[in-house]
């Protein structure tokens, strides 16, 4: 940053592309462990320390995955995918609306709330056998499973980010007379929507894991049901696949929750990790 | 009296307080029999310790507050409010900050004026978190001329920010009051600020506070900080400040 104090234009222009190869050299960084702990295992597997009907080398993982992908793999992921997607919309938006309610109401937080607290203290996996009973084995009951743990997560987030918003600034708005959903609109909003963001990530990590637990209990289709068919057939090649796929697609919907975050909550004025000095 | 601009009449103002027993109740009395009037083009400061309830007087100005006894006459129409510190929406740029008030069909000529006008120009885009304490500040005396007032309500709103920056703003304020034509209504606890700004300086005490001292400053602006006079004002504001325990 010494740079700065002369504005000549060539210096200016120099920071940028080395600034470029520091974020590759992050990128490389974060890759060296999982590399490492990939040699390692390749190493222990072949040489016999590791009996590989156990654990399988990753190269052999890595064909299995291949194999995978040739025939019935894409049909798990998209059975899975449509499962989550549509779990997590349900919980999620459903979530919002509650949050918003009893974010904004105290009377709805004085009737909602201590209901919520209670549902909440039930672990989530303790609704499966009613859910089987009621609803049966095919989607509706994966699907509300998976909307069941996305609903807390993100219900739980919203009502603090509302509660969390500074009243200063809605008192800036109520200085202008703005009526209840433009104080929403303009200022409750754009607030709470750091808080909303944290909510719907967590929200996101949670239907994954409802979903492995639907699919692990009863599915013919699905990354979960290749992990139970992996177990049975004393294949740990193809549980190692479906559980390198699952992190996958969840590290996928993670970064794209993320990329949005980035993109809306840009004006946060937040610690980035980096060192004032650099 | 509608040559007056403001007419406020606040016989009592206390907060009620659940956890405080009926009978001490007459320590959470703010306010006492308080007159205070705004003529057009006027600054008038009220100058009072911490806590004296100077900032509710000035909420209850805005509107902001509305549980009191006595009555409150506007004949000003408009009247914006600039706090203490600057508030301004974190999500939006200098340019949405300042035309807020209109949602996204802000006024661009007149918002671009505004910028002109406290000094920011260049800074249309930037985000408040790229903005300094003084900025910041500029850019919400900007968000409260953009209604076009005719009276600015102003909760010490140069506190925050370092002394000299402070003289700039303050010289900032005066310039763009008298450009627009607009009386000041400031709350303050810096005596030099209060003097230095305004026609009429109203002393207060502590709880329960009343108007104990109006000062008249009869210089023409621009003013010297240093005048005679000036000082001659401060040593009696401070004088009835040591005798209403103040200080």
């Amino acid at each position: 940053m010494t740079s700065k104090s002369k504005s000549l234009p060539a210096h200016l222009a120099l920071p940028a592309p080395k600034r470029l190869s520091n974020a590759w050299k992050l990128r490389l960084k974060g890759l060296a462990l999982p590399l490492a702990i990939i040699l390692v295992l390749e190493f222990v597997v072949r040489i016999g320390w590791l009996p590989s009907y156990q654990m399988p080398a990753p190269s052999e993982v890595a064909l299995t995955l291949g194999e995978l992908a040739d025939g019935a793999l894409w049909k798990h992921i998209s059975a899975s995918l449509l499962r989550v997607l549509l779990g997590f919309a349900i919980g999620a938006s459903l979530a919002l609306v509650f949050a918003a309610w009893v974010g904004l109401s105290r009377e709805a937080e004085a009737y909602l709330e201590p209901t919520f607290a209670g549902l909440r203290s039930i672990p989530s996996l303790a609704w499966v056998p009613l859910l089987l009973l009621w609803l049966g084995i095919d989607e509706t009951s994966k699907i509300v499973l998976i909307a069941i743990g996305a609903f807390f997560p993100v219900y739980l987030n919203g009502v603090a980010a509302i509660r969390d918003i500074d009243r200063k600034l809605v008192e800036v708005g109520q200085m202008y007379g703005f009526s209840r959903t433009r104080l929403v609109r303009r200022i409750l909003l754009p607030a709470a929507l750091p808080g909303l963001f944290t909510g719907l990530r967590s929200g996101m990590s949670l239907a994954w894991m409802f979903l492995v637990a639907a699919e692990l209990i009863a599915a013919t289709k699905g990354l979960g049901y290749l992990l139970s068919d992996g177990r049975e057939t004393s294949r740990p090649d193809i549980v190692l696949a479906a559980i390198i796929v699952l992190a996958i697609l969840g590290k996928l919907s993670d970064g794209i929750l993320a990329s949005l975050e980035k993109r809306f909550l840009a004006w946060r004025d937040t610690f980035n990790g980096q060192n004032a000095g650099e | 009296m509608t040559a007056h601009l403001l007419d406020i009449r606040v016989e009592r103002k206390s907060f009620a307080s659940a956890t405080e027993l009926n009978n001490t109740a007459l320590n959470n009395v703010v306010l006492n029999n308080i007159h205070l009037q705004l003529k057009p083009r006027e600054t008038v400061s009220l100058l009072g310790p911490s806590g004296c309830g100077k900032s509710t007087l000035l909420r209850i100005v805005a509107g902001l507050e509305k549980d009191f006894q006595g009555e409150l006459n506007n004949h000003a129409g408009e009247v914006a409010f600039v706090f203490q510190e600057p508030r301004l929406m974190p999500w939006l740029t200098v340019e949405q900050n300042i035309g807020f008030s209109a949602d996204k069909q802000y006024d661009k000529a007149w918002v671009a004026q505004l910028i002109d006008e406290v000094g920011l120009g260049g800074f249309a885009q930037a985000l408040p978190k790229a903005l300094s304490g003084g900025m910041a500040q500029r850019v919400a005396i900007a968000r409260g001329l953009y209604s076009r007032p005719q009276v600015l309500l102003l909760d010490e709103p140069f506190s925050a920010v370092d002394a000299f920056t402070r003289m700039k703003l303050q010289d900032l304020l005066l310039q763009l009051a008298e450009r627009h034509a607009i009386a000041l209504l400031l709350v303050t606890h810096d005596v030099d600020e209060a003097l230095y700004l305004s026609d009429r300086v109203l002393v207060m005490g502590n709880r329960p506070s009343s108007i104990r001292q109006e000062l008249a400053v009869q210089l023409a602006h621009p003013r010297d900080r240093r005048d005679p006079l000036l000082a001659q004002l401060k040593a009696l504001s401070l004088t009835e400040l040591q005798r209403a325990h103040v200080i």
